[in-house]
């Protein structure tokens, strides 16, 4: 078998093995004390940002706060949170990145 | 079941480019459809899949492939952990189906959605709808982008739908105090660390700052509730 091959198996099984991790104990889970239900709580929007941030200020592998990602984030991220809805979101922030990368 | 579907329906224009991408990245790095394909199935991971791709395409050895696949996939013990007291009464079976199909998106939603105030016989259902319409959207994409290639033009930064997407998930979980700290310093720190080259670990390093930060906002916050009482 090939290294690509073995390489493709770890790493899926390793992935699995993660995703698994505390939903195969989750029955243990029930009565949680407060302080573990306390950090369990910020999870989404500590993650979610980690993936967002960086993408909207560094979309090309450095700080950069003067491009048009960061401009069109910060737009959908107002009509997500006055709409709460997720294809105009997707519309407004794709249609200004391409409006304003083809002007500039 | 219909409002996981309705749920993630706008987000699958985010995975239709994206899997395109992860496709088509393999086969132009020099590895063959079977590899493409196996990678979707086993890992189910988009970043993960591209950046294995680019390790084995460029001569970098398994041990480098599988590392920088795993890091870049920590995230999922978080959100295996977040999940996992929602899910508690759920039978193993159904928990390990879960645990596959666990992917950003599915889970930002259903954490949203399974605030307690649920149906909890719901939860399965809804979870699984979107689970299944992701898995199908990227298995299908990713083969007829190994197939084909990535078609999509390079004018369109149809790329910049995938960040829109957990944007759309990062707002509605803004709703309280410790969370725009949480959200705050994860971003931040996630930014600081890439500039200082934590390249793949940056996520994770973000994540757990912020988690740190939004659970002593939330202690300091009860704690001053319980000095003034209303």
């Amino acid at each position: 078998m090939s290294g690509t091959w073995v390489a493709i198996l770890l790493a899926g099984a390793g992935t699995y093995a993660m995703r698994a991790s505390f939903l195969a104990f989750a029955n243990r889970f029930v009565d949680l004390p407060p302080l573990a239900q306390r950090v369990l709580r910020q999870i989404p929007p500590a993650v979610l940002a980690a993936l967002v941030v960086p993408a909207l200020v560094r979309p090309s592998g450095q700080l950069d706060l003067w491009q048009p990602r960061l401009l069109a984030g910060v737009l959908a991220a107002l009509v997500s949170w006055r709409t709460r809805n997720v294809g105009l979101t997707l519309v407004v922030g794709m249609v200004v990145l391409v409006v304003v990368e083809q002007l500039t | 079941m219909r409002d996981g579907i309705t749920d993630v329906a706008p987000m699958l224009v985010g995975i239709i480019p994206f899997g395109l991408v992860a496709g088509a990245a393999p086969i132009a790095a020099g590895l063959d459809l079977g590899h493409a394909v196996a990678m979707s199935l086993l890992l189910f991971a988009g970043a993960s899949q591209l950046a294995m791709a680019d390790v084995l395409g460029s001569g970098g050895g398994v041990a480098v492939a599988v590392v920088t696949a795993l890091t870049i996939n920590l995230r999922m013990l978080l959100y295996s952990a977040s999940l996992a007291p929602t899910l508690s009464s759920e039978r193993l079976g159904a928990r390990l189906r879960v645990s596959y199909l666990l992917v950003d998106q599915a889970y930002a939603l259903s954490v949203i959605r399974w605030d307690g105030n649920d149906d909890r016989r719901q939860r399965l259902p809804y979870f699984f709808a979107i689970g299944i319409l992701l898995w199908s959207s990227w298995q299908i994409t990713t083969v007829i982008g190994a197939l084909v290639g990535s078609s999509v033009p390079d004018d369109v930064p149809l790329d910049f739908a995938v960040p829109l997407v957990f944007l759309v998930l990062l707002v509605p979980v803004l709703q309280r105090w410790p969370s725009l700290v949480a959200a705050a310093v994860g971003g931040t720190t996630a930014v600081l660390a890439a500039e200082l080259g934590a390249a793949r670990l940056s996520i994770l390093i973000g994540g757990v700052a912020g988690i740190v930060a939004g659970a002593l906002a939330e202690g300091h916050q009860e704690r001053r509730r319980e000095v003034t009482p209303r």
